[in-house]
């Protein structure tokens, strides 16, 4: 065989001997076990630390609300969508370590008028014109019971 | 929290109309852009190359070597791009081992493989290795062991054995022109299949991909030779400059009826996308699209390479003709890319609105780091350059 074909075969042959050998020891033993993917994944994600907690972890402390909730109109969120994934302050409770926004924009990704969002869904206001008298949503509609005190 | 929402209205404020909430934020950016347009260069300059060796055009003699180092210097960039944007490089290596055989994008690392290894790698090698043998016996100290390395151990320089390495590069050759449009076509494939863009979603993607890679590849060439003789001071071969112009001209001329062929079918179907793209043409992407794509990258170039084809010009006039045109061909492919990649993140797929791409400089996405993916292929071309200089090639024939 001429020089030149040996040498390519032999360098061919090489660089795919080698790559198999480095597949070989690259790829995870429980790779494929249920799908294409590491099967030990599964149990790598579920030992992770947990940073979620909602209502469920809620109750324990905040039965209160929960209870004042599960009869208003707010009764459908978790609380998670206004104060975020609480694991933090469920493990550590203090004031100031879990999400506490309001105001008119913030209660306004829900409520202000937009045409795409159907009406008997989600009521809406215009947050720039309804009862401007105060700046706060919250001053007059208590986020967890929505008119108490208004009627 | 307040980052989130803060990021979010911020978002929000460049949205128009309605838009599904993950359309809000382009996923793909500039590197994305930037990847075929780099293949493209490759498949271009490779089919410039193979027009000498295969369809026998020997005018195209001078530029041979330096169309298939070129197209090296940029295939080895063009997966940094890919990677830079995933952000993941230490995995990057598991789409080669673990391949998914329906995906396309996981076949890409064999297509790539394939025309690295196997085609450009090889083709190269062949044609250089009577000069390695050469050349390991004219230098000294360390360099002869490099051109020795790189000879591979073989030794045989007699006319029997050069004809066989012809031969074999040759059938290389042929084998790489299929390969090239593979590699790229493949890029337009992954677009056009996306059926629920339709912007994207025509069969005619991966070929006006492959047909606009020629015309940019052809341009970058011919720019690259006239610089490269220019720095070597060396006299322009008119002859084979002229001779890629007229190439560059054909390839335009299809590659504009392609791409007008694409458009007028998206006209007359008029399906109900049609409004929002038409909304997109004349808004978002006016500048990019009429400007820099059609006017400045196509019609300009036309009109002054034909010129050049129906009158007879001064050749210093050619020169700059040639230059000038290259370059603006260069962007207008660019910006192609641009609006395929962009253009097609820009409205939302409920065709009642648009969001906005903003282009941060700094970050993994950003400009400074697509420049630097630019300009990286450019280095990479001048070692080899001067590693494997076609030049001295000549001298010792
Ligand atoms: C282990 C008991 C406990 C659990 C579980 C708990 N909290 Fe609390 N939370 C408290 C206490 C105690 C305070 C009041 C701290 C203070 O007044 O010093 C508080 C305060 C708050 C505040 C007001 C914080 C502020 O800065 O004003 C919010 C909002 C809140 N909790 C929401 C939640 C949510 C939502 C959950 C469920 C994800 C939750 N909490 C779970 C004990 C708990
Ligand atoms: C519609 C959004 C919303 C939902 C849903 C919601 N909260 Fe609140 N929550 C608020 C706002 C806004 C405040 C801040 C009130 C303030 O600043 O006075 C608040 C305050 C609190 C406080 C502080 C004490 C207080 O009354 O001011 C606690 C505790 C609390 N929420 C617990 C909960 C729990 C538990 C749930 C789920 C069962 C929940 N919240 C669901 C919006 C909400
Ligand atoms: C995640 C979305 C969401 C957010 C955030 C939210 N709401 Fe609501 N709100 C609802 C839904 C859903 C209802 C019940 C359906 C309806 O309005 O008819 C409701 C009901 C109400 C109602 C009663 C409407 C009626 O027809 O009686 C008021 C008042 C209200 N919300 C005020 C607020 C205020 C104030 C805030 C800010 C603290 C807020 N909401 C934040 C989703 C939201
Ligand atoms: C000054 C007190 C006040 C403030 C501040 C206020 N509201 Fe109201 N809201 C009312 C009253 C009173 C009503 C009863 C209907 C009315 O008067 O429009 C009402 C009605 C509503 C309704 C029901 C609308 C309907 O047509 O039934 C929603 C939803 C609502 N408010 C949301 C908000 C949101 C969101 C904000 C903050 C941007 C807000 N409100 C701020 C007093 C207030």
């Amino acid at each position: 065989m001429p020089a030149q074909i040996n040498r390519i075969l032999l360098l061919f042959t090489a660089f795919i001997g080698l790559f198999l050998v480095v597949r070989h020891f690259l790829i995870p033993e429980t790779f494929g076990q249920y799908g294409h993917y590491r099967g030990a994944s599964l149990d790598d994600i579920s030992s992770r630390e947990m940073v979620f907690a909602d209502k469920e972890d809620c109750f324990a402390c905040h039965d209160d609300i929960m209870e004042i909730l599960e009869n208003e109109m707010h009764a459908g969120l978790s609380c998670l969508i206004c104060h975020g994934p609480g694991r933090e302050h469920v493990d550590d409770p203090q004031l100031g370590n879990i999400n506490k926004e309001s105001g008119r924009e913030f209660c306004g990704r829900c409520h202000d008028i937009h045409p795409s969002r159907p009406l008997d869904v989600v009521n809406q206001v215009d947050i720039k014109t309804h009862h401007t008298e105060k700046t706060n949503c919250i001053e007059c509609h208590n986020p967890h019971a929505l008119w108490e005190g208004m009627e | 929290m307040e980052d989130h929402y803060q990021h979010l209205y911020e978002m929000l404020s460049q949205v128009e109309g309605y838009i599904y909430p993950n359309e809000i934020e382009l996923q793909w950016g500039i590197l994305i852009v930037l990847y075929p347009y780099l293949t493209g260069l490759v498949a271009g300059a490779f089919i410039l190359a193979s027009l000498e060796r295969v369809f026998k055009i020997k005018v195209l003699g001078p530029t041979y070597q330096l169309a298939l180092i070129t197209a090296l210097s940029f295939l080895i960039v063009a997966p940094f791009t890919l990677i830079s944007h995933l952000g993941q490089p230490l995995r990057a290596y598991e789409i080669m081992i673990t391949p998914n055989g329906t995906s396309a994008m996981a076949i890409f690392g064999f297509i790539y493989l394939w025309y690295l290894l196997a085609v450009l790698n090889l083709e190269i090698w062949l044609d250089y290795r009577r000069d390695f043998v050469i050349w390991a016996k004219e230098k000294k100290g360390f360099m002869r062991g490099v051109y020795k390395v790189l000879s591979l151990g073989t030794s045989d320089i007699s006319p029997k054995a050069v004809k066989l390495d012809d031969r074999l590069g040759y059938i290389i050759t042929v084998i790489g022109i299929p390969s090239a449009f593979l590699l790229h076509g493949y890029v337009g494939f992954i677009f056009g299949s996306i059926k629920a863009n339709p912007w994207w979603s025509t069969v005619l993607m991966p070929v006006i991909f492959i047909f606009s890679a020629m015309v940019s590849g052809i341009a970058l060439i011919m720019i690259l030779y006239m610089v490269v003789s220019f720095l070597r001071k060396v006299k322009i071969d008119m002859a084979c400059l002229d001779t890629i112009a007229k190439y560059l001209f054909y390839m335009l001329i299809l590659d504009f009826t392609l791409e007008s062929l694409d458009q007028v079918h998206r006209i007359y179907e008029a399906e109900e996308s049609f409004d929002i793209l038409n909304v997109l043409v004349n808004g978002r992407l006016n500048i990019t699209l009429f400007i820099f794509q059609i006017f400045s990258g196509m019609i300009i170039p036309l009109i002054g390479i034909g010129a050049i084809q129906l009158f007879k010009v001064r050749e210093q006039v050619r020169k700059i003709i040639y230059l000038l045109t290259g370059v603006m061909v260069l962007v207008g492919i660019f910006f192609m890319r641009w609006n395929v990649v962009i253009g097609g993140q820009l409205f939302s797929k409920g065709f009642h609105g648009f969001t906005n791409f903003k282009l941060g400089l700094v970050g993994s996405e950003g400009l400074f780091m697509a420049i630097m993916w630019m300009v990286l292929p450019f280095v990479i071309l001048a070692f080899l350059l001067w590693l494997l200089p076609p030049w001295k090639k000549e001298e010792a024939a």
